[in-house]
């Protein structure tokens, strides 16, 4: 089968699992679970060097949720890419679940306890040099949410990572343009972006980051400079791929009513129907 | 030996054993000279991070290195790292589970004449309130050198808060007893314990010597470690004795004497004296003057001790 189809067609399947996970929780991070959906699907389905049965393999690449508000998209590909078992993925929003409602280590695949924005480029950039000191070849990719770029931390390990090289660093801002108070640019301006990691010595690109076929190829093509760490900018819908959920601030955490899920589920399943009949 | 800063033991340690150890990793934020990592930084320039003034990336990277199985030492003056960087040591080292060693030089009144902003009185307080997360105060030269040395392969995270001056020994040698999580009994007694942690236990056992001429009996405790504190020592004293007396550089509110009284209250009816700073932002001066305004003193103790006795009568 035509591997972008595939690839197209999981990223449906996790958007249907993700709003059935969150309407049984009856919580959850709905827009932003969905705006990186098809970032998640290429990184673990097409990029990432990752072994599920060896989940701390220390050749491994290693991804940070550094968003960890979007933690029931990232259990739904991290069950889809074997780490666990499906069904664990029901248990989700019950007490003692193993999957809490920000991704913890003790679910094979996480790489840190996130849930506070602004930590996970700075851990991310600790195992970047780690692999450096010891001359590995693993990657370390770090996807954060724009809204989380005014926490003055991150601009802490942008720093660290340009003085340090880190070539082997990729962080992926989910650039949905809309955090829970509204228009990211309404709450606090955002969009020199690229100018501020470019000053700090980073290189920098923008991406569709719902187009599967750009976002592998530019993942792909990492690292672009040598000896300089990479921000790729991901313009995304939040709330993708269901229309009346689609840039409204309100679905940040807003659960689907039954009717909604239902409504929901039927637009996501002509989607895979209309990626069949166009591959035929 | 010398009387030395601990800060200095500990690096002198350190760099003894990260020449052997090339996953031994040193930490700091514009403080190599603070900790006295500057030897450490010349000589192992591949095992030194420099990170600028930035306490929350620091202690973020360093539990990035630990994943990946570097064993990190994130070193600076635990003013900085206790309060600015409290939620990179409560998520990224502690939930996470990340075995950093923090090392916060220059505690409590180190810093006395540089005002509240420099002092940590409340580090104690705040690091073991996090699970997970064990805390350490080492008193003298001796036991800085071991518990550097058990440091390394320990596989918890650490928060490690030593002072900025030379101390004068309260043990003998290099070959003490010291166990993460054990206490060690300075003293026996059955009339009063006093309990110490960090610089105060060499004021604690001058104390206890001086009452010891009076006929008073002390026990004496070094509880280096306050977390996880040593609850078999404390409420053998407590049985044993009738009476506590704590003793630390820190804020009476959630330091050594909260942990002591915690423990203490569930199971026996014992009063427990806590010295230390009181709720109010501290006098400035010399750690010197700030220890006598506050009785962290042996005179001090000597008579809280004294009267605690009395009132016990």
């Amino acid at each position: 089968m035509d591997k972008i189809l595939s690839l197209k067609q999981k990223a449906v399947s996790i958007r249907k699992r993700t709003l059935q996970m969150i309407c049984d929780a009856k919580h959850g991070h709905t827009g932003g679970s969905l705006s990186c959906v098809d970032i998640l699907v290429t990184l673990y389905f097409e990029i990432l060097r990752y072994d599920p049965a060896n989940p701390k393999d220390p050749g491994r690449d290693r991804f940070i949720m550094s968003k960890g508000h979007s933690a029931e998209s990232y259990y739904c590909v991290l069950a889809e890419a074997g780490f666990f078992a499906r069904d664990i993925l029901n248990t989700y929003g019950k007490f003692n679940s193993p999957l809490a409602g920000h991704p913890v280590i003790k679910v094979p695949g996480v790489e840190l306890n996130s849930g506070s924005l602004g930590h996970g480029l700075s851990v991310g950039t600790g195992m970047a040099l780690a692999g450096k000191m010891d001359h590995k070849e693993y990657k370390v990719w770090v996807l954060m949410g724009d809204g989380e770029q005014a926490e003055g931390s991150v601009m802490e390990a942008v720093m660290a990572a340009s003085h340090y090289k880190l070539d082997n660093l990729v962080a992926i801002i989910d650039r949905n343009r809309l955090q829970i108070s509204g228009d990211t640019e309404m709450i606090m301006k955002l969009d020199s972006l690229a100018e501020r990691y470019g000053a700090f010595g980073w290189h920098t690109q923008e991406t569709d980051g719902n187009n599967i076929e750009e976002l592998i190829q530019i993942f792909r093509s990492m690292p672009v400079v040598p000896g300089i760490p990479h921000l790729i900018i991901a313009n995304t819908t939040k709330g993708k791929g269901i229309s009346f959920i689609e840039n409204q601030a309100g679905w940040h955490h807003k659960v689907p009513t039954p009717e909604q899920l239902e409504e929901a589920l039927k637009e996501l399943d002509l989607q895979m129907e209309n990626l069949s009949s166009d591959a035929t | 030996m010398q009387h030395k800063p601990c800060r200095q033991i500990f690096t002198e340690t350190l760099l003894s054993l990260a020449r052997n150890d090339r996953d031994i990793i040193a930490v700091t934020t514009d403080a190599r000279g603070s900790v006295t990592l500057t030897g450490f930084a010349d000589e192992l320039p591949d095992q030194f991070i420099e990170l600028g003034i930035a306490e929350q990336n620091a202690l973020g990277i360093g539990a990035g290195l630990a994943a990946s199985g570097k064993k990190v030492f994130v070193c600076g003056p635990a003013c900085f790292y206790a309060a600015r960087g409290v939620e990179q040591i409560k998520l990224d080292i502690a939930y996470t589970g990340n075995p950093v060693k923090i090392i916060g030089v220059s505690g409590g009144v180190s810093y006395g004449a540089l005002g509240s902003s420099h002092h940590s009185l409340n580090d104690i307080a705040v690091m073991r309130s996090f699970p997970g997360l064990t805390v350490i105060l080492p008193c003298d030269n001796y036991q800085t050198r071991i518990m550097t040395e058990k440091l390394v392969d320990y596989i918890h995270p650490v928060f490690v808060r030593m002072g900025r001056a030379p101390v004068p020994d309260v043990y003998e040698s290099n070959n003490i007893n010291f166990e993460i999580g054990r206490a060690n009994i300075l003293m026996d007694g059955e009339d009063i314990a006093l309990i110490g942690t960090g610089e105060t236990v060499y004021h604690v056992l001058e104390a206890g010597k001086a009452l010891k001429q009076s006929g008073i009996h002390a026990s004496v405790i070094d509880m280096h470690t306050v977390k996880p504190i040593d609850s078999d020592v404390v409420l053998k004293a407590a049985r044993e004795t009738g009476v506590i007396i704590t003793v630390e550089e820190h804020s009476v509110l959630g330091g050594l004497g909260s942990s002591v009284s915690e423990l203490v209250s569930q199971y026996q009816s014992v009063p427990v004296r806590i010295l230390g700073f009181p709720d109010e932002w501290a006098a400035h001066g010399s750690p010197t003057e700030l220890f006598h305004h506050y009785g962290l003193t042996k005179e001090n103790i000597v008579k809280q001790a004294i009267k605690l006795l009395n009132e016990k009568k």
